[in-house]
């Protein structure tokens, strides 16, 4: 954990930590820059790990099929020896050029980091929870209507309503619970994605009359001044109910949103980085954008695609930040000195 | 083959010839019908393909399975009829499908 006072120095920052945000940590430590991540999923692997850990990719050159996981994991290895830094959980909330030509990337946890090159791989941006389609809902974000728990004490004595089936539903059930004057659990069906012990507490709970379990959607809140008093909800049945709360918890799943990035001075293209294909950098000298956040003519949102990005945008970094030193290309198949890089 | 009726939210009607063994979002995707995203590119990651199958069909269609289930947690509006296009294969046994896609996705 960082302090927060302090600021990181660095090569450069890459922000995402997917597929082609870890392999650009091999091309630019080939070159001797070193990489500090920043991502605000809790593990590496971007979509691969969050969307589909399972699920078998068929394109990637001489593996005829391999999980999301487990290119993840074989990039991993193949980046260690560079000794990458990941900071997760976090969001770049901005970046700013300085007088000296490096920048400063600053998180939503208020930390800092100095970095000569920035590297914008961040896919189809940061995840974010999704909203759930009820009319209205965003005059009560944040005020009665959270999407995540940062502060329990928030909802101590409150009458809570918690909407969702999975994980995230079935822990601040069983954890706020305790504290609440009164909770309910909603979700469109009697089947849980969740862990099956959560599963079983939750279900003592309901039995014990401590919470209160109904089946439904939720379709309108009703409030003031951003505080909900109550939602509408409409049972399996297709009965209209209404069910008192005075805090709301949906858990809907997450969905890829651009975010702050839209507001970090760059030209942006329906929600895209341009770039140029000799460096792939952006219309900012020094910040690059590699992998599914970028477009240019021709461009292919494959994994491969993201890969050679990386390599090219490395020199292109490598000449912004040591514009006087000369780049010898290498192979590592027979470059002594890059075996020596990989520990080989 | 088989033909495919897909009614957008404002009722306008896409016919489309589809190939055995795609899918009813890869289908809706190539011909452009307007209200199917398919964000993860049917993977059964997301919830924005999501359809209702019209009443006539839901037994042919057959059910969705656990994964897609759990995913349909995830989008607007759920009735009886809801899928996940991305699910659902085409075959000779589904010529003259409808389905109807829903006012918004998740």
């Amino acid at each position: 954990m960082l302090k927060k006072t302090e600021i990181v120095e660095t090569d450069v920052v890459i922000i995402g930590a997917g597929p082609v945000g870890l392999f650009a940590v091999f091309e630019l430590g080939l070159l001797d820059l070193k990489c500090h991540l920043i991502d605000i999923l809790d593990r590496p692997g971007g979509q691969c790990a969050e969307l589909y850990p399972e699920k078998p990719i068929y394109d990637i050159p001489a593996w005829p099929e391999i999980s999301g996981q487990g290119l993840t994991d074989r990039l991993m290895e193949q980046i260690e020896p560079f000794g990458p830094e990941f900071h997760f959980n976090r969001m770049v909330s901005s970046v700013e050029k300085l007088e000296d030509g490096t920048f400063e990337v600053s998180t939503d946890e208020n930390e800092k980091f100095r970095a000569k090159a920035i590297v914008i791989a961040a896919g189809g941006g940061s995840f974010q929870p999704k909203r759930p389609p009820v009319p209205g809902i965003e005059e009560y974000e944040g005020k009665s209507v959270f999407y995540s728990v940062r502060r329990m004490e928030e909802f101590r004595d409150q009458d809570i309503l918690i909407v969702g089936g999975g994980d995230s539903a079935l822990d601040w059930t069983l954890s706020l619970q305790p504290i609440a004057k009164s909770l309910t659990l909603l979700h469109r069906r009697d089947a849980f994605r969740g862990a099956p012990d959560s599963v079983n507490k939750m279900y003592k709970l309901v039995e014990e009359g401590k919470i209160d379990l109904k089946l439904g959607q939720v379709s309108g809140l009703n409030g003031a001044d951003g505080m909900v008093e109550s939602a509408s909800v409409k049972t399996k049945e297709g009965d209209m109910i209404n069910v008192a709360c005075t805090r709301i918890l949906p858990f809907f799943g997450l969905t890829m949103k651009l975010g702050p990035i839209a507001d970090w001075g760059l030209n942006l293209h329906e929600n895209l980085l341009p770039v140029d294909t000799e460096k792939f950098e952006t219309s900012e000298p020094g910040i690059f954008a590699i992998g599914d956040i970028n477009t240019y003519p021709g461009k292919l949102k494959l994994i491969l695609s993201g890969f050679h990005e990386a390599a090219l945008m490395a020199h292109a970094a490598k000449k912004h930040i040591a514009p006087d030193e000369r780049i010898v290309f290498q192979y590592t198949t027979s470059s002594t000195s890059l075996q020596k890089k990989l520990g080989v | 083959m088989a033909k495919i009726t897909y009614i957008a939210h404002d009722g306008t009607a896409f016919e489309v010839e589809a190939e055995n063994g795609s899918t009813v979002m890869e289908n809706a995707i190539k011909n452009a019908v307007p209200g199917i995203e398919a964000e993860c590119g049917g993977a059964c990651a997301c919830a924005t393909c999501h359809v209702y199958v019209d009443d006539a069909w839901t037994g042919k269609v057959g059910e969705a399975e656990a994964m897609e289930e759990d995913m349909l947690d995830f989008a607007y509006d759920i009735q009886p009829g809801s899928r996940l296009s991305c699910q659902i294969k085409v075959s000779d046994e589904l010529d003259g499908l409808v389905v109807r896609v829903p006012e918004r996705q998740a």
